[in-house]
């Protein structure tokens, strides 16, 4: 599997990648059928599994529970049976108090066309995503599809113990064209690649700490991320919530006029700022290291 | 959403013990394969659901040059079609074959 891109690859093919051979075993597979209800209004195709894979494997021999989401589906949105899906995930792992869970996002948010059971499926899926953290389950986010994280996912990911992100991988809530459309281009010009990337992209994520571990596009950085990120994520209580709190209002101190992640990035001694979004995956991770080592005491 | 549902007859039961694979994704121009082996030897079902109205004779004639070339005695084939072209049709449904008669690791 050496070098097997992760942006190139179907979420089925993520999970049984990333984890041990063989050992998946999917909770509610496509043979049950279990699709969207509300598609067939919009005349819009159906997939067997809603767009998400759930269920149990092993990472280097350690059970976890797991969810990917198919970006190519819908651009991976969250409908009612997607989400009911997770929602189950998170409560298998707040009940197994101890076994870590990996949520592969890749999504542009709610599915519009169930705009309503999309939205309450974020929000039970972020409270069942906190139960199972002060259970004691450790939730580690992995982004680097084509879809990005976006919207609803956004939210999901900012409640993770820890992320990993690649160069593809993009994290917010609101998109380039959501925010142009509603704020103009002056505030955000969405047609300017290079900016969204700046701002939204996995290495300007890292950089300002919204993701924990940058990693190069292929399955198996992501497994050593994810195996380092399930050591080192903090406990989920008190003192790292403070500590979280702490960090955002130090970091909106530091940065909150900055309009660009260029002035981020200067302001953080970055020498050659302008040379960050073409750096390798290898000599971005030595810079940020030594900018900014990664903080395991928030989330 | 146009539905169809093709029997045929099969001369010989698929290789393999695996009850289930999947293939391909919904997507524009893509489309899914379940498969399943849950039928007699000698029959084979093929299930499918399209949005794109109108192509009827496209995919009996297109599943029916699936049986006879790969022989698919056993197996249920259910689709959810995205649009896609004849020939990506073609490849899923082989795909999809060869993928339930690949060993279990």
């Amino acid at each position: 599997m050496t070098g097997i891109s992760w942006y190139e690859s179907s979420a089925r093919d993520r999970v049984r990648l990333l984890l041990d051979a063989g050992s998946l075993t999917e909770v509610i597979g496509p043979e049950q059928r279990e699709t969207s209800p509300h598609l067939d209004l919009f005349d819009l195709p159906k997939q067997f599994d809603d767009g998400i894979v759930v269920g149990r494997g092993r990472l280097s021999g350690k059970p976890v529970f797991i969810a990917a989401q198919e970006g190519r589906f819908m651009g991976g949105a969250f409908g009612e049976v997607h989400g009911a899906k997770l929602t189950g995930l998170l409560r298998a792992a707040r009940d197994a108090r101890t076994v870590p869970v990996l949520i592969l996002f890749d999504t542009g948010g709610v599915r519009l066309q169930e705009a309503n059971a999309g939205e309450l499926a974020i929000a039970e899926i972020m409270r069942a995503l906190i139960e199972a953290r002060c259970a004691g389950a450790k939730v580690i986010g992995l982004v680097g599809g084509r879809a990005g994280c976006y919207g609803g996912g956004g939210l999901v990911a900012g409640c993770c113990s820890a992320l990993a992100v690649s160069e593809h991988g993009r994290i917010a809530v609101s998109g380039p064209e959501v925010i142009e459309t509603n704020r103009g281009v002056e505030e955000f010009d969405s047609k300017d690649r290079s900016l969204v990337w700046r701002t939204m992209g996995g290495k300007n994520r890292r950089l300002i700490g919204g993701a924990d571990a940058f990693v190069d596009d292929t399955i198996e950085a992501f497994r050593a991320a994810a195996l380092h990120l399930i050591e080192r994520a903090p406990a989920f209580g008190l003192d790292m919530l403070k500590a979280e709190q702490a960090r955002l209002a130090e970091r909106l101190k530091r940065f909150g006029d900055c309009a660009d992640g260029l002035d981020i990035w200067k302001r953080e001694g970055a020498v050659d700022a302008a040379a960050i979004p073409s750096l390798s995956a290898e000599a971005f991770t030595t810079l940020a290291d030594k900018i900014r080592e990664p903080r395991y005491d928030a989330r | 959403m146009e539905t169809f549902s093709f029997r045929h007859k099969a001369e010989r039961r698929s290789a393999g013990t695996k009850a289930q694979a999947i293939v391909g994704v919904v997507a524009s121009g893509n489309l899914e394969v379940l498969v399943e082996r849950n039928l007699p030897d000698t029959e084979c079902h093929v299930e499918v659901s399209t949005p794109i109205a109108g192509f009827g004779p496209v995919w009996e004639a297109v599943v029916a040059d699936f049986v006879e070339r790969r022989s698919p005695g056993g197996l249920k084939l259910s689709i959810n079609d995205g649009g896609a072209r004849a020939d990506t049709v073609a490849l899923r449904l082989a795909q999809a074959v060869r993928l339930i008669e690949e060993d279990v690791r």
